[in-house]
């Protein structure tokens, strides 16, 4: 049996961080993306502008930047912002910039604007008949989303979403750099401790290797469900 | 120059030659160890991709493992593995490759040429899958070999179905070097690590370097279109 030398619930309650994380990334992506995708298609042009502009800058910036960017200038941000409200108004304020925070500010972020292009995408699917069948039943625009689109575009939605979670949950990784006790940092203290890197690292790799094989699963379940009544050619 | 930026630069202190030509270091280290990585990882993820795609299970059974296992696990785990599992070996220390790994730029290269080399196997594995059937059954009417077929017929063809995935993963790869920086590198991202604690300036450090690493993506972005055009000229509509 693995003999994990005490580290075992550490590890577990890592592994709980890694997931959380995971997950509360995955909300702020999803609805950055909507936004986004919504900002792209709209015909505001500075809606348009800045959702360009969002989606480019991240595809140009190394997600560790990212995350280091907004981890400490979040602090030195947050140090300003209570100097200024102590000297203004002298009520103490501080809080501690958490890199479980910064770690779900910036995985959003990141993959938000991903998001933005697959959501984009599948709006860009949605057949105009159908949006033109709901404007003649006289949806209103919101209830024309609501009950066309969305359903329908989640469907075109689903391969680009799946395909962006599993980047996503490997990408929970970096948030121990910053110094979040999830399980990768776990293992890195427990190897350094006990020099036994293979040890603790190929128990977390599998770990990993769980969550992406288990996701792919359930998408290939997601995706046969949303397509059923579909024919597919070929 | 404008006033606003000229006044900008007399008060900076974080901007001066010293810091600039750290930057630069770390550039170079980035770019050197990415574009090792990916020449090394193209070279290796050729072959292997033809080994992925023949029927005999027990060829491509073990390529398929290597690349699922890279591609199912976060990088910074298998750099860890690599980076202090190398120096855990029995009886390294005594050999000459110690030498080479008890820097950390090779561990790291190691680390990123494997990963590299599975995704690029996949990419080019799918391209290959996809070479439309009467381009073989052509080849094979001119009566060429299996080894000519690949080389003139179902390689060229699948490099330019694979180019555009290939683009996606060069610059997931600039990205991902930047983790370079937590096993000691002094990479692009470990300069700019270096000056925030150095200046406790996090906006000017790692702003700074973020732009660095779009100019990099941008550039890489423009050579690629480049490379597409070229590669898919005969697909261009006459009217443009």
């Amino acid at each position: 049996m693995l003999d994990l030398k005490g580290y075992g619930p550490a590890l577990l309650d890592g592994a709980v961080v890694t997931i959380e994380l995971a997950f509360l990334s995955l909300a702020v992506a999803i609805t950055l993306g909507l936004i986004g995708a919504s900002a792209k298609l709209s015909d505001n042009r500075l809606a348009k502008g800045a959702a360009t502009t969002y989606t480019t800058l991240i595809r140009g910036v190394p997600d560790l930047v990212m995350m280091l960017l907004f981890y400490y200038g979040g602090q030195v941000a947050v140090n300003m912002l209570s100097d200024h409200i102590w000297e203004t108004y002298e009520i103490d304020f501080f809080f501690q910039f958490d890199p479980f925070i910064s770690g779900v500010v910036t995985i959003g972020l990141i993959f938000g604007a991903y998001m933005t292009e697959t959501f984009r995408g599948a709006f860009l699917a949605v057949e105009t008949g159908q949006i033109e069948a709901a404007r003649a039943y006289g949806f209103t625009r919101f209830h024309t989303f609501r009950r066309i689109m969305l359903p329908q575009m989640l469907r075109h939605a689903l391969p680009g979403i799946g395909n962006n979670w599993q980047v996503l949950l490997k990408t929970t990784a970096l948030v121990s750099i910053i110094g979040l006790t999830d399980m990768v940092r776990v293992a890195e203290e427990a190897a350094k401790a006990e020099r036994m890197p293979f040890h603790f690292f190929i128990p977390v790799a599998f770990v990993y290797l769980a969550l992406t094989a288990g996701s792919e699963l359930f998408i290939k379940w997601l995706n046969k469900r949303a397509n059923v009544g579909v024919v597919q050619g070929g | 120059m404008p006033d606003f930026i000229a006044e900008w630069l007399d008060k900076n202190d974080v901007f001066t030659a010293m810091t600039l030509m750290e930057y630069w270091g770390g550039m170079v280290t980035t770019v050197q160890l990415v574009f090792l990585s990916l020449v090394i990882g193209l070279v290796v993820a050729v072959p292997l991709a033809i080994l992925r795609t023949v029927k005999n299970p027990f060829i491509s059974g073990p390529v398929w493992f290597y690349t699922y296992i890279f591609r199912g696990t976060p990088l910074l785990i298998q750099l860890y593995i690599i980076y202090y599992g190398l120096a855990q070996i029995e009886g390294i220390q005594e050999t000459f490759w110690w030498l080479i790994f008890r820097e950390p730029f090779y561990p790291a290269l190691l680390a990123f040429t494997l990963n590299t080399a599975a995704y690029t196997t996949e990419i080019i594995r799918g391209a290959i899958v996809s070479t439309p059937n009467g381009e073989i059954e052509a080849a094979k009417a001119y009566g060429m070999n299996w080894f000519m077929r690949m080389r003139r017929i179902v390689l060229p063809s699948a490099a330019r179905r694979g180019v555009q995935a290939y683009s996606n993963e060069v610059i997931f790869m600039l990205h991902a070097s930047a983790i370079a920086s937590v096993v000691t590198i002094v990479d692009l991202t470990g300069a700019a690590r270096n000056i925030y604690s150095r200046f406790y300036a996090p906006f000017d450090a790692f702003i700074f370097v973020a732009l660095l690493y779009m100019l990099l993506t941008f550039a890489l972005v423009f050579a690629f279109r480049k490379l597409e055009n070229h590669l898919l000229k005969h697909q261009r509509p006459l009217n443009s």
